[in-house]
């Protein structure tokens, strides 16, 4: 059943599309109709006829009196392509053909903006893409200007405008060298579409630590940890403190918490503590002796 | 066809008085799993007791475990249950006693030395539980004095974990085509060389989380020849730490067996990550670890959990580093206990022999499974 209705639908077409060539183009045609307007199509002849019009993903059939002007509502066509006519009825079948194309409008905009989390300070490490559609999700093809605009919480802001090539535009823009969440809106006309970038603070931009005693241990606190941009480094992110004592080693992988990290370990007279957070080292202590 | 014929009724016959001497004349073993007569022989050496003892552990026949020891006034029977199979949820919980090896050590005419060596078998693999048993002898009887060691019990008290937590809200099925989705995590291959063992072909290395984010990771690795053409695929499995939380470090240890490094032109490594929901508790400090040196050279340490929370299964995850700070070997092990809050588990990593030498330092990380969540 599935394969059938692909089957008969391939047959009409492939019978129209015979019958058009065989006949050749005769109607007094539009030669293109924006998606989705109405339009009418002359017949002549006399007597009862039919209507066929076979386009990509839509087909109609209407019974029409021949040598009159037959008008179709808005919305009767909405697919963009290359549409074939066909008026049966008489002697012979009067054939033609037409464009819908997209309206020029957009109505829809498909805006990929990526990545939607990336550190600070990353020249053009965002890029836009926008992709534009009419009411009925044609890709409207007609060059069209495209305006991005990149604001942080700040205020500042990062503009380009671009025009449309085959239906897409895109650009690049830099990340602000502070941590926040971006809006990134692209808009074309009135339509005007609105992602969320996230810029997080880089890598730690050195750590610097101290260390009290407590009791039989050690109290290690980070000061609180920045990226070089001077960006908080996000609670969560892990901090390694090792202690280094008598050929022995104690370790603790600690997450920031509001800004630094604190730990306890035992102490130990002569030992050596580091501390580092991924690939970035921090200070060293020794401690006692 | 008459010969035909001929075979089958022999087979036949045979198969019948197969199953007639099996039933009439069975092995101990097959009786004991039957639930027929016991397996246990008569506790008249020290050999014997420890031997019935393995045998009523292997059946899990707790009670007649219990009645046999010595010493069973020194604690109950479910604090004797609970020391084989954990009071918590933990890998014991789950392991079966696969089989076990009696060793004497000392021998006399009231009382003798054993070592049982107790060979369980887990979802990770086996493990050991090696116990030294003193053995006396009551009457014509020999029995054993379990040497017990009680859960520890951690003092009422309330611990207040205030760490964060990453909730993840990923993009909806309905939403539009060109929709905003979360950005899986930035993760780096910080290290990474291959390594030609006995057995095969390792690939050691070292992955970070450089994001901002929690990250699920997995890397698997590609051989190639020279060229260009896949020779085999391999993934990392469980050695390596899976959650990684931001700036975490991870090592990992892809295995090819039977491959040598003479048919591989190059390797291709394929990191993948996911972002998840993470906690960034429970926090499990490593104390007192020591690298012993060659031979027998080995890292141990203690696992302390630092958080409030009962932690079921612990996965230790160490990297050995020579004096050029290059990675030489990845090793892990899985605590078979529980990790109680506060409460020291001692843990110990092996070092192939011949890369004892090599190794200066080491480095530590900890992967933690508790029932209801994983970190």
């Amino acid at each position: 059943m599935k394969t059938a209705l692909p089957l008969v639908l391939s047959g009409l077409a492939a019978a129209t599309l015979s019958l058009a060539a065989a006949h050749g183009a005769n109607l007094n045609l539009p030669k293109s109709i924006e998606a989705g307007s109405a339009f009418s199509i002359p017949s002549a002849g006399s007597g009862k006829g039919t209507v066929y019009i076979v386009g990509p993903g839509e087909a109609l059939k209407r019974e029409i009196q021949l040598g009159e002007t037959t008008t179709f509502d808005a919305g009767s066509l909405y697919n963009a392509g290359h549409y074939v006519v066909v008026i049966s009825g008489g002697a012979s079948a009067d054939t033609g053909s037409f464009d819908v194309v997209p309206a020029s409008q957009p109505a829809n905009l498909s805006f990929f903006a990526k990545p939607s989390r990336l550190p600070v300070g990353l020249q053009n490490g965002i890029t836009g893409a926008v992709y534009t559609f009419d009411a009925y999700q044609n890709l409207i093809t007609a060059p069209t200007p495209v305006s991005f605009e990149l604001s942080n919480p700040t205020g500042a802001t990062q503009k380009r405008t671009v025009t449309t090539r085959g239906g897409a535009a895109w650009t690049e823009m830099d990340s602000s060298p502070q941590q926040g969440v971006d809006k990134f809106v692209a808009r074309a006309g009135t339509i005007t579409s609105t992602r969320v970038i996230g810029q997080v603070p880089g890598d730690p931009c050195g750590i610097s630590m101290t260390a009290r005693p407590s009791g039989k241990q050690i109290e290690l606190e980070t000061a609180p940890v920045r990226d070089c941009s001077g960006n908080a480094v996000p609670d969560g992110t892990i901090v390694t403190f090792t202690e280094n004592y008598d050929g022995a080693q104690s370790t603790v992988d600690v997450p920031l918490k509001r800004g630094i990290a604190k730990v306890e370990l035992p102490a130990h007279s002569g030992a050596r503590i580091s501390v580092a957070s991924g690939v970035v080292m921090g200070n060293e202590i020794r401690w006692g002796k | 066809m008459n010969k035909g014929l001929l075979l089958a009724v022999v087979l036949v016959a045979a198969t019948l008085a197969l199953v007639a001497i099996g039933t009439v004349w069975p092995v101990p073993s097959a009786a004991a799993y039957a639930g027929g007569t016991s397996l246990i022989r008569s506790s008249s050496t020290p050999d014997a007791a420890v031997e019935n003892l393995g045998d009523e552990m292997r059946i899990q026949a707790w009670e007649k475990a219990y009645s046999s020891l010595a010493n069973k006034a020194q604690f109950t029977e479910p604090q004797f249950v609970h020391d084989l199979t954990g009071f918590y949820s933990s890998l014991r919980t789950y392991a079966t006693l696969e089989s076990f090896e009696v060793q004497p050590l000392r021998a006399g005419t009231s009382d003798a030395q054993m070592q049982l060596k107790l060979h369980w078998s887990s979802v990770v693999g086996p493990f050991v539980d090696t116990r030294e048993l003193h053995v006396v002898k009551n009457g014509s009887r020999w029995e054993v004095e379990w040497p017990i060691v009680k859960e520890p019990t951690v003092p009422p008290q309330v611990i207040p974990v205030n760490y964060l937590r990453w909730d993840v809200i990923y993009r909806g099925s309905a939403d539009d085509w060109g929709a905003q989705d979360v950005e899986a995590p930035h993760i780096r291959i910080i290290d990474m060389h291959p390594v030609e063992r006995a057995e095969g072909v390792v690939i050691l290395g070292e992955i970070l989380n450089e994001d901002v984010v929690p990250a699920y990771v997995s890397v698997s690795a590609t051989l190639q020849t020279k060229g260009g053409a896949a020779i085999e695929t391999e993934g990392s499995f469980d050695k390596i730490s899976h959650i990684l939380l931001p700036k975490q470090v991870t090592p990992f240890f892809i295995n090819f067996p039977n491959r040598t490094l003479s048919e591989v032109g190059s390797v291709r490594m394929t990191p993948l990550s996911t972002l998840v929901p993470a906690s960034a508790d429970p926090i499990i400090a490593i104390q007192d670890e020591k690298l012993t040196p060659a031979p027998d050279a080995s890292v141990i340490g203690q696992l302390v959990n630092q958080s409030g929370q009962v932690v079921n299964v612990a996965h230790v995850l160490a990297t050995f580093y020579d004096q050029g700070g290059q990675v030489v070997w990845v090793s892990d092990q899985y605590i078979d206990r529980a990790l109680l809050p506060g409460t020291p588990v001692p843990f110990g990593i092996r070092i192939p022999q011949d890369l004892g030498r090599k190794v200066s330092t080491e480095r530590t990380v900890v992967s933690t499974y508790s029932s209801g969540g994983a970190q």
